[in-house]
């Protein structure tokens, strides 16, 4: 009846995680009890969890990535302190099969929990916006990839306290992952994560391709698009032509679990080398599908806050095209030393080393864009330095691993740890944390502290080449990944300042919380009555912060790239339209949520075989969306004397600056 | 910085409203869907190809598969293309009754060729020839059950869409479904030509 | 919103003709590898290259009379994304094959 369900599942004899778990219940029962104490509960379901205006989709995405960005630090945390200490004699504090959890965790963390919705939400903020429409192409099929993608990280968030999580690492290696060597439920966690987050984001693909290519504003020619735009468009491309390979990847793992069949086994004709291939045929598009929009969002800000038009525009649109074709044939790179011959290594080899050269086109763009130019040291504009500067040294240690005879060395060491998060961390996450300084007024209606944001800067750059450089020298030094204890005395100093490291980044992050904290306090003074607040470019800038759900009362006519700019020089900027139209907009839905509620039952059921609970489910799923298809009164008008109040009130505001 | 200017032109604005076009976007998007699906398959394809030679001492394709009982299956597909065909071109007509009619006959055709599939698979399981005994059973099972999957979702938003065209009518919304449906059969039916030609017909020869 | 029709879908539109001449050409390509090995009077490597090519064409035939695929500006994005698509199917599929082959010859 209840399947593998018991209450001997819930880790009691573990004072960390208990801990942790003990703290994250507290937590959200304070938020709770905030809601019911305020009666926000209304507000809350009417003007969010059902909402399907993008703005609110895209900050609600962000909130999830911060949150799962907490988690996944911890994680590191954690991990970084049992290094430090498990050294020779003692064992540290975490056992191995505690430790080989929260790696797990890490990994799959960052990158689909963190990563992922950090990215999409900052597009779902701002890319209508930028190419001047009003909604993403399916505003519903928006709020259900949310919720999809929520309610697969609430699946890893309790495999905390309830059962276990993968002890296989964030890519979850065959046969490993076999019912054989990891009977527990913690590999199906990991699964089903991944399964509804990876449909999820399938989903969003689509979503953000037909945007750009159906939804542009009169004028927006493809070589008017922002950048931030274009890197958009080849990310999602990445997203749609590579997830399908995930998916099946693993359905065959789940279907060697569940009923026994054979792809990956090592017995009766499995491949356990066909579930590396394959993870990594997606592995390697996902690294790209991470760091593209941050390459985009880099460009964004070093052109406003240069006061310059971006340098060489078109090179960069055909560098992102060539890197996303690259990206789809590199994927053997990750696993050289399965023992492939030289044929197969060397052009993988290659192809890898190639990308290095799209990728110099950019960064010589970023600097040409800046040199001569009126540059405003802003937070987003450290980041972005910062990201320059870090980013070519983990780039350079990634093309020394692209040979071969290199990698054999290399492969598996803290070097790989050491590159990996030396082109991630500034690759990716620093440029999210840029696109979030520099939307956050566009999101929310007032600016960041710009003094705690570069305390929090400084301290996240040190934190970071402490906690990584020793990583190399470690690597060149024999240490392999994922150590829960090690004898050599010899690591042990690299290990202590990596962790200090590590607390420097935690500084780092507190400073964050502080900033959050002291510009919500101040945000009269920071308050961003104009909607451009940093002299912008793009059209986002051209709506109010944070706009009306319509974005723009009428759609703009775009004559040049970096459109704003170009109104803005034009000198018709800011003048109010003399009447307005009716407006259609789609009309909230709860399907959505309803669905994401119902996946994580069926996800939840599936990982404790409590088979009939996973079919009504699924049945759930299925009736939901034959609901939603019956209601065809999916649109609302918003009326012309309405928007014409709400932009009369805007123009009464720009007046009082002006 | 504003200008209280009345008669300023608004070059900046568009001043037409465009709508968009929603059966058009929702065309094009489920193309870009069924192109991730095509992905999907052709990866179970790659499987298959990579271990639909590992027999692992169970029986190999020639041993399983009845050419003619394939035939009728296929053929049944492939009809159910045409009808579908016909379906649209009664939409494009507003004949709701043709409609209607036409189907009524893809959904009993679509109908009997999931019958038959898994009459086959039933049959073969039967026999101690599960997707459990080798790789090969176990890519072959996925990838021709993953097409009878999708064939059957196809028959759940067919009823779906019958007994809107029943009681809504021919309007815009259920004419857009009814185009991305037909795009969802004719995709399945170009699938299973994969499938009848590299599993089934290569397997045996 | 509601008073776009079925034509505005462009690409999906066919005739009573094109459909009919679509079905007797995959009922023909349908019937020659079926043929070919229910007979098995050619060598295989003719009977495997007579299926491949059989299936090739049945499918070009169903995406131009079923699918109305053409070169016509209303299909044009639709034909590029499947030519996308075309080129990473051989990348991933090709590959996949070339890697796990090369491994399978090096562990023989």
């Amino acid at each position: 009846m209840f399947g593998k369900l018991s209450l001997s599942a819930i880790p009691y004899d573990n004072p960390i995680t208990m801990g942790a778990v003990g703290g994250a219940v507290l937590l959200g029962l304070a938020i709770l009890g905030l809601i019911t104490y305020y009666r926000k509960w209304t507000y809350l379901y009417k003007e969010w969890l059902t909402s399907l205006d993008h703005k609110k989709i895209g900050i609600m995405y962000v909130i999830l990535a911060l949150v799962m960005l907490l988690r996944g630090f911890a994680d590191a945390i954690l991990m970084r302190s049992q290094q430090a200490v498990a050294a020779g004699g003692s064992l540290g504090f975490l056992t191995p099969d505690h430790f080989d959890q929260i790696f797990s965790a890490h990994g799959s963390i960052m990158i689909v929990f963190m990563a992922m919705p950090f990215l999409v939400g900052l597009m779902n903020i701002v890319v209508p916006q930028q190419i001047g429409a009003r909604d993403v192409a399916f505003p519903f099929m928006n709020s259900l990839s949310l919720w999809l993608t929520t309610a697969a990280a609430l699946l890893v968030m309790v495999s905390l306290g309830y059962g276990e999580f993968s002890k296989a690492g964030w890519s979850g290696y065959a046969p490993l992952t076999e019912q054989q060597y990891s009977p527990g439920v913690g590999v199906d966690y990991w699964i089903w994560a991944f399964q509804i987050a990876g449909i999820g984001s399938t989903m969003t693909g689509i979503n953000f391709l037909v945007t750009i290519l159906k939804m542009r504003a009169p004028g927006m020619k493809p070589m008017r698009l922002p950048l931030f735009v274009w890197t958009t468009f080849f990310t999602m491309l990445l997203v749609i032509w590579a997830f399908p390979v995930l998916t099946v990847d693993l359905a065959l793992l789940t279907l060697d679990r569940y009923l026994g069949m054979h792809f990956f086994t090592n017995t009766l004709g499995g491949n356990m080398m066909m579930y590396v291939n394959l993870f990594w045929t997606w592995g390697h598009p996902e690294v790209y599908i991470v760091i593209l929009p941050a390459f985009g969002i880099f460009s964004e800000i070093v052109a406003t806050f240069s006061g310059k038009r971006l340098f060489g525009y078109t090179s960069m649109v055909y560098a992102t095209s060539v890197i996303t074709i690259l990206s789809f044939s590199v994927w053997l790179h990750h696993f050289f030393t399965m023992g492939a011959s030289p044929n197969v290594n060397i052009f993988f080899g290659i192809a890898t080393m190639l990308i290095a050269v799209p990728t110099g086109v950019k960064i010589f763009n970023w600097l040409f864009t800046m040199y001569r130019g009126r540059i405003k040291f802003t937070t987003p504009m450290y980041w972005t330095l910062a990201f320059i500067v870090t980013f070519a040294v983990g780039g350079s240690a990634g093309v020394m691993m692209s040979i071969p005879p290199a990698d054999y060395v290399l492969h598996n060491s803290l070097f790989l740890i050491a590159h990996f998060h030396n082109v991630l961390i500034p690759g990716s996450l620093f440029g999210f944390f840029a696109g979030f300084y520099y939307w956050f007024p566009k999101a929310i209606g007032f600016r960041l502290n710009e003094d705690w944001g570069k305390r929090a800067f400084w301290c996240w750059l040190i934190g970071f080449y402490l906690a990584f450089i020793p990583l190399y020298v470690l690597g060149f030094m024999g240490m392999p990944r994922r150590m829960a204890h090690y004898a050599n005395p010899a690591w042990h100093p690299y290990l202590l300042i990596a962790a200090f490291g590590a607390a420097v980044i935690l500084l780092g992050i507190v400073f964050q919380g502080i900033q959050l904290l002291v510009s919500i306090k101040e945000r009269r003074a920071l308050s961003d009555p104009t909607g451009d607040p940093w002299d912008g470019r793009t059209l986002e800038w051209m709506t109010s912060s944070p706009p009306a759900v319509y974005n723009f009362p009428k759609i703009p006519i775009v004559e040049e790239v970096d459109a704003f700019m170009d109104i803005k020089e034009k000198g018709v900027a800011y003048r109010q339209p003399d009447q307005y139209n009716d407006i259609e907009m789609p009309r909230n839905s709860p399907h959505g949520f309803i669905i994401g509620a119902l996946a994580f039952v069926f996800g939840f059921a599936m990982i404790w075989h409590v088979w009939w609970l996973a079919i009504l489910a699924a049945v759930g799923m299925l009736f939901t969306v034959i609901m939603r298809s019956m209601d065809d009164d999916i649109y609302y008008i918003i009326p012309a004397a309405e928007v014409q109040r709400i932009e009369n009130e805007r123009y009464r505001q720009l007046g009082a600056i002006a | 910085m504003m200008t209280t200017d009345a008669s300023s032109i608004d070059i900046a604005y568009n001043e037409e409203i465009e709508h968009p076009d929603t059966i058009a976007i929702q065309t094009f998007g489920f193309w870009i869907y069924l192109m991730s699906d095509l992905i999907l398959f052709a990866t179970l394809f790659a499987t298959f190809a990579v271990l639909g030679g590992a027999y692992a001492g169970g029986p190999t394709g020639k041993e399983l598969f009845d050419l003619p009982y394939l035939l009728v299956e296929t053929l049944l597909l492939l009809f159910s293309s045409v009808s579908y065909g016909l379906v649209i071109l009664a939409v494009h007509d507003s004949k709701k009754k043709n409609v209607l009619i036409g189907l009524a006959v893809t959904f009993l055709l679509g109908l009997g060729f999931v019958s038959m599939e898994i009459n086959e698979f039933h049959g073969m399981i039967a026999e101690g020839h599960g997707p459990d005994i080798s790789a090969f059973l176990s890519s072959f099972f996925t990838l021709v059950g993953t097409h009878g999957t999708h064939v059957t979702f196809g028959l759940i938003w067919m009823a779906v869409v019958i007994w809107q065209v029943a009681v809504k009518g021919l309007t815009s919304p259920v004419q857009s479904r009814l185009i991305r449906l037909s795009m969802f059969w004719h995709f399945l039916d170009i699938i299973w030509i994969g499938i009848f030609s590299i599993v089934y017909l290569m397997g045996v020869v | 919103m509601s008073q776009a029709s079925i034509d505005s879908a462009g690409a999906s539109m066919g005739s009573l003709k094109s459909y009919l001449t679509g079905f007797v050409l995959s009922l023909i390509l349908t019937a020659i590898p079926f043929a070919l090995v229910i007979s098995g009077t050619l060598s295989s490597s003719v009977t495997l290259a007579g299926i491949f090519s059989a299936g090739i064409v049945q499918i070009l035939v169903h995406l131009h009379y079923f699918l109305h695929l053409d070169t016509s500006s209303a299909a044009r994005w639709n034909v590029l994304a499947l030519i996308f698509t075309l080129l990473i199917m051989a990348l991933f599929v090709g590959g996949t094959i070339w890697i796990m082959y090369d491994l399978y010859y090096r562990m023989m």
